[in-house]
């Protein structure tokens, strides 16, 4: 390929390939301070190119592929090339990742103690951890955390923050000397602004974290706050989990440790303001 | 070209001593392009190597051995199903190179499960299936016209519960193909494993993986055919075995087949042989992957696959297919 940016995003290694410069450059733009594959040999490829030649120059279009590819997947406009990349990595990490348990989870850690949130699409894990981010916490991912089947730690991801719609101008108030990339508008899911996760979330990468508390924001309720018993925890969590039936028995033992070893809430919130706070008295409570 | 250097890895696993990250990379890429990374890492396991490239190949032993595991259950469930119509059910491929605990097995990527059953007892298995809860996986109505009239199997099934497909051969090319195989002759000398489920021969494993490797397919996947060759010729290493391997091949008409694998095989995996131009075309195909994984030489992907067409199908029924998939919008596969 043609334009190459390798990068690190906790342990797992990525080249991004691209038939356009453009992708290419934001990438390396945003992840200008992450480290290298280790040894240099990625985890897995993605590949960013034209679906015919003469789509390179002729209303261009990116096509993502890499290790793992779905049939179908429908193309971006250039314009939209780093959401296209991150998509790419993404989607490597959901096919392809098979040394952790990948739960489709935001976290953030404070004194080596790891909070997952989880939830649908919309459930406001992005934005609740790009607030946390802001007050101090360290972001570990926004998007997957990782379960070591081994050791039950939580790996980070922290790979950009995606924010949506109403969460841009959130965070923008809320973090205004964070760095942001481009506003990409009229994406399939939005208007999309990516936050680059501050010095010390990436510093720390490669620190895992013992969970110790799991949440599953709502968005949009009466302020509520209720636990969760391990059972209904383990079926949703296989629900937000993209490798949990491909893991099989490995997969079935990470799960059952961490949810019979961590509590676990559902948090129903009006605003921003109220989910921090709830999220902050909670962990204050269960230190 | 990363397709050579897969090949040079999985016959001289030393070889990888050698790669510094990029050879590494491309060979990784290539090989999880190829299918055949869990092959690969079972023929590394134990070298030295980077401590991340071990990373990435113990992952792949560890996602092979599953994919074992779920195949071997998949066979049990097909045999649950099957085995009460008292027919021979006989295991294909991969999921029978499993459960005879052969070479060709290990590490080996699973996908469909191939089942081989007596033609006359393709409605009972099709309603046996149904009932114990494959369904059809949609197709469009050409397709599955096509498939009951032209083809050796029946339309794919997949499970509503475990997803998981089932190929019914009742032979082991397609009746439009020139070589003839003999399916009762298939079935006939098959092997009945412990659990009532059975497997083709040793001689007709390598008939079958030949026929599948250059009567029926585009090439794709060749490296991973012509290495599942190379592991059941193991089996045909004195002069006696190897001339009834012979034998047995033209009795399928495969004679000519199983001669070019053989001497694909040696060269590519083996000590090197004497090849003609058409060989040579081949290898070409064979080895066409990038250090990215993708397949190189579109004229000669195109090529193979008019030629896969051009075995399966007379030129007036090949005309009729093709322009019946135009008009349905299907491209030649990337």
């Amino acid at each position: 390929m043609k334009h190459i940016f390798q990068l690190r995003i906790g342990p797992v290694g990525f080249r991004v390939g691209s038939d356009w410069r453009g992708p290419v450059d934001a990438v390396a733009a945003l992840y200008d301070d992450y480290p290298k594959p280790f040894d240099g040999i990625p985890d897995f490829n993605v590949r960013l190119f034209a679906e015919r030649p003469w789509r390179r120059v002729l209303r261009p279009s990116v096509m993502i592929g890499g290790d793992y590819e779905l049939p179908d997947a429908a193309p971006l406009p250039l314009r939209l090339g780093l959401l296209a990349a991150e998509m790419g990595m993404n989607l490597q990490m959901a096919l392809g990742q098979r040394r952790y348990l990948l739960l489709h989870a935001a976290s953030v850690e404070r004194d080596g103690r790891a909070l997952l949130m989880t939830g649908v699409s919309g459930a406001g894990k992005s934005t609740l951890a790009a607030l946390l981010m802001a007050r101090g916490w360290r972001l570990m991912g926004d998007e997957f955390a990782l379960v070591d089947p081994e050791t039950g730690l939580v790996h980070g991801f922290p790979r950009l923050v995606s924010l949506k719609n109403q969460a841009i101008e959130v965070v923008e108030r809320a973090a205004p000397g964070a760095r942001f990339g481009p506003l990409q508008p009229d994406t399939p899911k939005g208007h999309i602004r990516h936050l680059k996760p501050d010095a010390a979330s990436i510093a720390a990468m490669d620190v895992p974290a013992r969970a110790v508390a799991i949440l599953f924001p709502s968005f949009g309720h009466a302020p509520d706050l209720r636990p969760v018993p391990p059972a209904e925890t383990f079926v949703r969590l296989t629900q937000a989990s993209t490798n949990y039936v491909a893991l099989r028995e490995r997969g079935f033992h990470a799960l059952t440790r961490l949810v019979t070893g961590v509590p676990a809430h559902a948090i129903d919130y009006p605003d921003t303001e109220a989910a921090i706070e709830m999220v902050e008295r909670l962990w204050e409570q269960s230190a | 070209m990363s397709g050579a250097l897969l090949v040079r890895a999985l016959r001289d696993p030393a070889s990888t001593a050698a790669l510094d990250a990029a050879g590494w990379t491309s060979l990784i890429a290539a090989a999880r392009a190829e299918q055949i990374v869990g092959t690969l890492a079972h023929r590394l396991h134990g070298l030295s190597k980077p401590a991340s490239a071990e990373r990435i190949l113990a992952d792949a032993r560890a996602s092979a051995e599953q994919g074992r595991t779920l195949a071997l259950w998949e066979a049990e469930m097909a045999g649950r199903a099957l085995l009460p119509l008292g027919i021979p059910v006989v295991l294909l491929k991969g999921t029978a190179y499993v459960a005879a605990g052969l070479a060709a097995g290990q590490g080996r990527n699973i996908g469909d499960l191939d089942i081989l059953v007596p033609r006359e007892a393709l409605p009972a298995v099709e309603a046996a299936l149904l009932e114990a809860g494959w369904e059809w996986v949609k197709a469009d109505a050409y397709d599955d016209a096509y498939y009951r009239q032209w083809m050796h199997e029946l339309p794919p099934l997949i499970h509503r519960e475990r997803d998981r497909m089932i190929d019914v051969h009742h032979t082991i090319l397609p009746p439009t193909a020139r070589p003839k195989p003999d399916a009762a002759a298939l079935l006939a000398d098959s092997v009945p494993l412990a659990n009532g489920l059975r497997v083709l021969s040793a001689e007709d494993m390598v008939c079958h993986a030949v026929a599948h490797l250059f009567a029926d397919g585009e090439l794709a996947g060749g490296l991973r055919n012509l290495w599942d060759i190379h592991c059941l010729l193991d089996a045909f290493d004195t002069p006696h075995a190897l001339a009834e391997l012979r034998k047995r091949s033209q009795r399928h008409q495969l004679g000519l087949h199983l001669e070019r694998a053989l001497r694909l095989r040696d060269h590519l995996y083996g000590n090197g042989a004497v090849l003609s131009l058409a060989d040579r075309f081949y290898v070409r195909r064979l080895l066409a992957r990038d250090g990215w994984g993708r397949s190189t030489r579109p004229v000669s992907q195109a090529a193979f696959y008019l030629r896969s067409h051009w075995l399966r199908m007379p030129p007036a029924m090949l005309a009729r297919h093709l322009w019946t998939k135009w008009r349905n919008g299907h491209r030649l596969s990337r």
